[in-house]
């Protein structure tokens, strides 16, 4: 556990915890519910205040220009994890560093919009120096670890680090060396990139190097004061470099001047005597280095654990250590022992961006890429989405489906279905439960559909009983409103052979619930007393067996049923005998 | 060309351009975009072309500036320019609004609203689209209603109560009085409002399937011609005078498809975008061999459709997209993005310019699109 540095600041509520109130709490995803408690510490009970107060961390997650920081980078990001396993490794160094360059420039993008904005807000020019501070160390970590430069070009690389961010200083610099630079240091600044060999160089500098030391031991330079300054720092001579001291704002500029002018040809592994020295002359013995002076001072000791780890802390911004941390995984710079690390942090940037609800859909492709519980978490996260609109439960669907998460979507178009049913979107809701094949649910609305017509005497919402299709398979009782909903058709029609036949199969495939068989019953007296006969004798037979089970399972209400069942067992009866007539004639 | 990225940072439901006066030959320039799932969410009006800066760097001329916005309630589920100066957005608190947008584009105001337009008795019923045609506009929603008014009025013209079942996705004027909608259970149902009964005029839907349909767009040309697109990523063209089945069936993307349209002046192209973060632009070459352009269908499942062109038309007016053969290259899709983003939302196409909006909060405008 690591110990706090810093003093916890607190937090005024206004309204709450008068009088000596306790206060209760709890965790939300980015902020904190607090409430006033009956409990006092001492003095006679009072009402507390009913409210309770929503607790938001200062930080604007959500201010536009951190969200397009958000959803460029998750691009970025995206485009990182496609990068094959298979592409040699030469590519995909050169693909690794294109990536951390775009990464910085989506960084560098960001910091001149908020410096354009900045006087409007002081929140942001908090922001644009944590932005500043970020991108150096990011391009530290580029040159040193992702483009993991050689001992003859890591110099240069430096060189352009330390230009790029003190670009001011440099051209000054220049002015003053430039203006008095005699010809033959002309030849030192066409360092050779890659045309000479690292030895080859070498030589060649450490001559030029002793002619410089000649002139200044020869006094050539005497006469004039700034030629000899000039000469000093060319020499490398420590002393005459601290003096410029304004020139340099930093240590670690002066370690690139200090090693250009001494060292060129530095090795990776030696870099951090340099550093450390450099530091401590620089920084003289008052001064403590700050935190991002020990972050950089770990990346010249290239012990990328200790920058992680330093830069989660003192940098309160978990967006840049998931990125960096995730690109150097990619390059397989981190132990397996980071891992977990990795896994960490990537799960604190969730939560982190999760303050801003909007960022739900980029928080999944997170998601999917963390390792462990990336799965599970997102499984959680999904079910909270509130789900306002159909477009956004279909949106959130569509990622569910994608990733097998049966589920899921079956608790959304629970919810989906369950909300349409209040609002009595009787279509909607069966279109629901079919897509999340929820045969129970689909029941459920098909008794709503058939208590709705024992109400009303017709069916509502025809369209969607007339085209049910094949989705009618999903429940027994679907079925059964379908098939219903098609005899009326038929009857309608005035196809009656059809109808009977539907009528009959209905009652008797068993699909029909025994509340309705009588409704049935009463259908088929109408195609009993057309002139024609429809039933035929085995029809009318099995009418009769199935008027029988009626009448002995189901009947309370006697008066009205018996009247009933008379008129039925009358027409049967004669649907009977002509039906035995007609089919006993022979036509001739 | 690669298009020009803006990250606006909210999600973005809709982009329209702004339509320009017919007189004026100008290059599209200004369009609206609206947000949807933001704490507050806006209709934004925006500019790209030039903004009288010469300046050698031209890729930063063409970025968007934002000119003005206004709050909206609720998610823009839709959003359309009535005319010039008026757009009408519906939202997902169930309202219709109607922004007026000053002539100098400096500032953009609430002209009218009808709340809850859309509605149910416990809750909000979001209103999923809306369409104009001067001076009348059609919304519909999850309620199932299908409402007409007219922009000057302050009460709604008429209302169809119990218009479908389901949700309607989508709406699209045929004609004058006709308006065609799709929803989620994969019907077109076709309404005209000189008919007193509440009942669609017409329905069509694909046999045995319920894809449900989110997006619908007619031919500009040609009435009877109509595309719509759905959840399962398919493009299906339908000719409404021909009954029950589509037309055409293309394999289209991945995911639901948002948006289709088709080039309002060049109709032998085609626009779709999707939730699975491309957009597509469709080619059909109409080419000189008009017998080609008289054969069957683009596969099987299309059922019947004369070979030869409807008594009384004009041979040249039979459509591309009702014949041809997409396997022999007859229809070309490209990508306009050039990688995958999240969803597009929202796409529109005016004269060579297209603008599509993501959930990635970016917007895309192309302003050289081969048409």
């Amino acid at each position: 556990m690591e110990e706090v540095d810093v003093e916890p600041s607190t937090t005024l509520i206004p309204g709450a915890g008068f009088h000596q109130k306790h206060l209760g709490f709890e965790w939300g995803p980015g902020d904190l519910l607090v409430y006033e408690t009956n409990y006092k510490l001492q003095g006679p009970r009072s009402a507390s205040s009913p409210s309770v107060h929503v607790v938001r961390r200062d930080e604007d997650i959500c201010s536009p220009i951190l969200r397009k920081l958000f959803n460029e980078s998750h691009l970025i990001f995206v485009g990182l994890q496609k990068i094959k396993e298979d592409v040699p490794s030469k590519n995909k160094k050169s693909q690794f560093v294109s990536i951390s360059k775009n990464y910085r420039s989506v960084i560098r993008a960001c910091m001149e919009e908020l410096q354009q904005n900045a006087g409007k807000r002081s929140p942001d020019t908090h922001h644009v120096s944590i932005l500043l501070a970020i991108e150096l160390i990011w391009n530290l970590c580029e040159v040193l670890f992702i483009d993991a430069a050689p001992a003859g070009s890591l110099l240069l690389h430096l060189l352009d680090w330390v230009r790029l961010h003190k670009s001011d200083v440099d051209t000054r610099a220049r002015e003053v060396l430039q203006s008095d630079s005699p010809a033959q240091h002309q030849s030192y600044w066409d360092v050779p990139a890659g045309t000479q060999t690292l030895t080859e160089f070498d030589v060649k500098w450490r001559h030029w190097h002793e002619e410089c030391d000649r002139c200044l031991q020869d006094n050539t330079f005497a006469s004039n004061r700034h030629l000899e300054t000039i000469c000093k720092i060319l020499v490398g001579d420590e002393d005459t470099l601290l003096e410029q001291r304004e020139l340099l704002s930093t240590w670690y500029h002066f370690l690139v001047t200090r090693l250009l002018f001494t060292h060129p040809t530095i090795k990776p592994p030696d870099l951090h005597y340099y550093a450390q020295s450099s530091m401590n002359m620089f920084l003289g013995p008052r001064a403590s280095p700050e935190p991002l002076d020990i972050i950089l001072l770990s990346a010249f000791e290239f012990d990328l654990h200790q920058v992680i780890k330093d830069c989660s802390i003192a940098l309160n911004n978990w967006w840049f250590v998931a990125h960096l941390t995730d690109l150097l995984d990619h390059c397989k710079l981190l132990q397996s022992h980071n891992l977990q690390c990795v896994s960490h942090i990537r799960s604190s940037y969730l939560s982190y961006m999760h303050v801003c609800v909007s960022l739900w859909q980029l928080a999944v492709d997170y998601f999917d890429h963390c390792p462990e519980f990336g799965r599970v978490y997102l499984e959680l996260q999904i079910e909270r989405v509130p789900l306002d609109t159909e477009r956004k439960a279909i949106k959130v669907l569509r990622i569910c489906e994608d990733r097998q998460m049966s589920e899921q979507v079956r608790s959304i178009c629970k919810i989906m279905a369950k909300r349409a049913l209040r609002n009595n979107r009787l279509g909607s809701a069966l279109s629901w439960s079919i897509r999340a094949k929820d045969a129970a649910f689909a029941t459920l609305i098909s008794e709503r559909f058939l208590q709705d017509y024992s109400n009303k005497g017709f069916f509502t919402d025809l369209d969607l009983l007339d085209n049910l299709g094949p989705a009618m398979l999903l429940s027994d009782r679907l079925t059964f409103l379908g098939k219903y909903r098609e005899f009326h058709r038929l009857y309608g029609e005035k196809r009656f052979s059809e109808a009977a036949r539907l009528l009959l199969s209905l009652m008797t495939a068993k699909i029909a619930p025994r509340s309705l068989w009588m409704t049935l019953l009463t259908d088929a007296l109408p195609l009993l007393e057309q002139k024609e006969v429809i039933f035929s004798v085995d029809q009318t037979y099995e009418l009769m067996s199935c008027l029988e089970d009626c009448f002995s399972s189901v009947f309370q209400d006697e008066d009205i049923e018996s009247t009933k069942t008379e008129l039925l067992r009358l027409a049967l009866a004669r649907n009977l005998a002509m039906a035995i007539v007609k089919e006993g004639t022979i036509e001739t | 060309m690669d298009p020009i990225a803006k990250y606006i940072s909210q999600k973005i439901s809709k982009t329209r351009w702004r339509p320009i006066s017919p007189a004026l030959l100008q290059r599209p320039e200004v369009f609206a975009t609206g947000s949807w799932d933001n704490e507050s969410n806006r209709v934004s009006i925006w500019s790209v072309g030039d903004h009288g800066v010469s300046n050698t760097d031209s890729e930063f001329d063409e970025e968007p500036q934002l000119l003005c916005d206004s709050q909206h309630d609720g998610d823009v589920m839709d959003l359309q320019f009535l005319d010039q100066d008026r757009l009408v957005s519906a939202s997902s608190s169930g309202a219709v609004t109607i922004f007026k947008l000053q002539p100098d584009c400096q500032s953009l105001s609430l002209a009218h609203v009808w709340e809850r337009a859309h509605w149910y008795s416990c809750d909000n019923a979001p209103c999923t689209a809306v369409v104009c045609r001067s001076p009348e506009v059609v919304s519909v929603g999850e309620d199932g209603r299908v409402i007409l008014y007219k922009a000057d009025q302050t009460e709604v013209v008429r209302v169809i109560e119990n218009a479908d079942s389901s949700t309607i996705h989508a709406v699209t004027f045929l004609r004058t009085t006709e308006v065609l909608t799709v929803n989620s259970i994969g019907q077109l149902k076709m309404w005209d409002f000189r008919q007193q009964s509440d009942s669609p005029a017409q329905i069509l839907s694909l046999t045995g399937g319920r894809v449900p349909l989110h997006c619908v767009d007619k031919h500009p040309n040609q009435q009877h011609i109509v595309a719509t697109g759905g959840q399962d990523g398919m493009l299906y063209i339908w000719d409404v005078r021909q009954g029950n089945t589509p037309f055409s069936l293309i394999e289209a993307h991945s995911a639901e498809m948002w948006e289709v349209h088709f080039h309002p002046s060049n109709p032998n192209h085609l626009f779709t975008c999707s939730e699975d973060g491309s957009l597509l632009h469709w080619e059909t070459t109409s080419g000189s061999d008009m017998s080609t352009l008289l054969q069957r269908g683009w596969n099987s499942r299309v059922v019947s459709h004369s070979a030869v062109p409807l008594a009384g038309e004009d041979d040249s007016v039979v459509s591309a997209w009702l014949a041809g053969d997409s396997s022999k290259n007859r229809l070309e899709a490209t990508h306009m993005l050039p990688n995958q983003t999240l969803s597009v939302n929202s796409l529109d196409v005016l004269e060579q310019c297209l603008v599509c909006g993501t959930d990635g909060e970016a917007v895309y405008v192309h302003r050289q699109v081969p048409v």
